[in-house]
């Protein structure tokens, strides 16, 4: 198997790597969690120039960051947070990693303690499909970004967009910027129904409110 | 994905008796796995005269010392390639190659040579003998200048920190200031973890693999029955047997305790069974299973080219390893520039990864740039010497991108990964 990691041209990235490219800042540092094989973390490094560092628990996604020349630990992500100290990072992402994680309410409580910034990247489980394939089929529903059938997926938390507004509002946690993606662009309107995947940097505000009602006075469905 | 599965057949080299097929000045093994270094010898350096001897870690003096040692490739103009390899307990300077007319290579072959994780077409790969030890460094079997007979028991205590300080010298004797990586397991791991603390400034890059920031009690405790075990035996004398019949049913003892911990339950059951072994029974009360036989010949072995007073001396300084001092671990990482990569092995419950864990934790606290791998095997603590084709896509990778981060360029830049 061989990967690309020649510096890629923005137009031919997924669109949730070009919006997470645009957030962030150059030459900051970056504590990726769930990396996978490195692919994100490798486009920061070369287009960013962050100093990066992952958590990924499978070990032969290891050797492919290790390929990549990336600093990578082996462990559990539920388990691996507790030894960094607060503000360590500039950010900590966790890319379609939140829904796969035991406790996502400890682990983002955490992100935000050892990050300034923390993004955030999860399928929506409300998307249109979803909601069809539910009403009319009555099964649990497979949907380009929730690709597993129940029986075989590493998810085990099933969230929509809505769901992480209210999240971050009971917790006060500040959404500092969002992009919602569907499937060959990003989504403007209505994203809970039409968004395939809900992408945030949020922070460890006070103030989510002006975020939450906004959306859920203009766009609540 | 099937390239990337990386485990395939291994051959436990510890179990094979003889080594096979292996000529002594052919090219090694299939071009993936690299090339023999070919026929090496080892050098001898010589400092601590008297009186400047070396002020060992209990305020002792010892000296003149004599440091047994190996080198691979090529030293830089920049000086700056160099690899410093650092041995287990029972190990030796001869890490790579053959000496001439002998069949069996050195005791990390498999990592070393043209093409391999440490590429002696890149690096200077440097090996010593440690203080204490009985292969060519000044240990208890050395003659006692003083006294002109071997030192046994007056020989001075030793530390992992004292062994460093005199790897520290043939470093300064080669006149290289700062090394590209400092990389060992088990007992080597400890010292690669002395060398980062200690002389931080002197090395860009360390692969701790297999080891601990300081023994368990499980872990003294298991030293503690091999030295008790030589210290029974009636031909020890308190040390001074040289000369007489040495301690060679202690020591042997003392091996096949070793031997048991470095191997797994799996890797036992697999490599043994319930067998009987190929001999009658020695013993009216010995069953001959296949493991009894097993233990025995590595006992014997080990006996044929070990000094008793070496493990005394070198498990003791083990036992007393704690990198941290008493301090918190990530006190005494502050300011390590270095890069570092941390290996542990599933199975290994002599060196368990918990113990890598700790490592790796106070490293995230210190802010060091580090790499974790805890790899898939079923060797136990055996694995550091046996998954090769890990350990090699890991150091390779990682020495690769340490040394381009020191300033070397072109033909090594990578643009494309195969895996």
């Amino acid at each position: 198997m061989s990967i690309r990691c020649c510096s890629m041209k923005s137009d031919a990235l997924p669109l949730e790597y070009r919006a997470i490219l645009k957030w962030i800042r150059q030459g900051s540092s970056v504590l990726d969690l769930g990396c996978g094989d490195g692919e994100l973390l490798d486009l920061l490094v070369r287009e960013k120039k962050v100093r990066a560092q992952g958590i990924e628990i499978d070990e032969q996604a290891i050797y492919q960051c290790v390929a990549k020349g990336l600093s990578v630990f082996h462990e559990d992500i539920d388990n691996g947070l507790s030894g960094y100290g607060d503000k360590t990072f500039d950010f900590v992402i966790l890319n379609q990693s939140l829904q796969q994680v035991r406790k996502p309410d400890v682990v983002v409580k955490e992100a935000l303690r050892i990050g300034r910034g923390v993004i955030i990247g999860f399928p929506n489980f409300a998307h249109y499909q979803a909601r069809l394939q539910i009403f009319f089929k009555g099964k649990t529903p497979v949907t380009p970004s929730l690709p597993y059938e129940w029986h075989d997926t590493p998810n085990l938390h099933f969230l929509s967009i809505s769901d992480f507004f209210e999240f971050c509002h009971r917790r006060s946690i500040e959404i500092e910027k969002r992009a919602f993606i569907g499937k060959n662009r990003e989504v403007k309107i209505f994203p809970n129904l039409f968004a395939l995947i809900g992408i945030f940097l949020v922070s460890k505000g006070g103030v989510g409110d002006k975020e939450y009602l906004r959306y859920y006075e203009k766009r609540k469905i | 994905m099937s390239a990337l599965r990386l485990l395939s057949k291994k051959v436990d080299k510890r179990t094979e008796v003889p080594q096979q097929n292996i000529g002594s000045s052919k090219p090694l093994l299939t071009p993936e796995l690299g090339h023999s270094v070919g026929i090496v010898e080892t050098h001898y350096s010589q400092f601590a005269l008297p009186p400047n001897e070396l002020v060992l870690e209990n305020g002792e003096k010892l000296g003149p010392i004599t440091v047994a040692y190996e080198t691979y490739g090529e030293l830089n103009n920049q000086r700056s390639n160099a690899i410093l390899i650092l041995h287990a307990l029972s190990g030796d300077a001869h890490v790579a190659g053959f000496y001439k007319g002998d069949e069996k290579p050195g005791w990390w072959d498999d990592m070393i040579g043209p093409g391999k994780a440490f590429d002696t077409n890149k690096y200077f790969v440097i090996c010593s003998n440690v203080l204490g030890g009985c292969k060519g460094t000044t240990g208890p079997s050395s003659v006692n200048p003083k006294t002109g007979k071997r030192y046994g028991l007056d020989f001075p205590i030793i530390s992992i920190s004292d062994m460093v300080n005199v790897q520290k010298h043939l470093i300064d004797h080669l006149k290289i200031d700062q090394l590209l990586s400092v990389a060992g397991g088990s007992m080597g791991g400890m010292q690669v973890l002395e060398w980062l603390t200690a002389h931080p400034g002197r090395l860009k890059s360390a692969i701790v693999i297999a080891t601990a920031t300081k023994h368990s009690p499980q872990q003294i405790a298991f030293h503690e029955v091999g030295r008790q075990a030589i210290m029974a035996d009636s031909h020890w004398r308190d040390g001074h047997y040289y000369g007489g019949l040495p301690p060679a049913k202690g020591l042997s003892v003392a091996r096949m305790i070793g031997h048991i911990t470095y191997m797994s339950k799996i890797s036992m059951a697999e490599k043994f069974g319930r067998r009987a072994g190929d001999n009658a029974n020695p013993h009216k009360l010995s069953l001959g299973f296949q493991v009894e036989e097993y233990l025995h010949n590595r006992g014997n072995n080990f006996v044929k080219r070990f000094d008793a007073n070496s493990y005394l001396y070198i498990t003791r300084a083990i036992d007393s390893f704690d990198v941290s001092r008493g301090k918190e671990l990530y006190e005494v990482f502050k300011g390590i520039r270095a890069k570092v990569l941390v290996l542990a092995f599933k199975s290994d419950w002599l060196y368990p990864a918990s113990q890598s864990r700790e490592i790796v934790k106070a490293c995230k606290w210190a802010g060091i740039d580090t790499t974790f791998c805890e790899i898939e095997s079923t060797y136990g603590h055996d694995a550091f010497l046996l998954e090769v084709e890990e350990e090699t896509h890991l150091a390779k990778h990682f020495l690769q991108r340490v040394f381009l981060d020191n300033g070397a360029t072109g033909e090594h830049q990578v643009l494309q990964y195969e895996i």
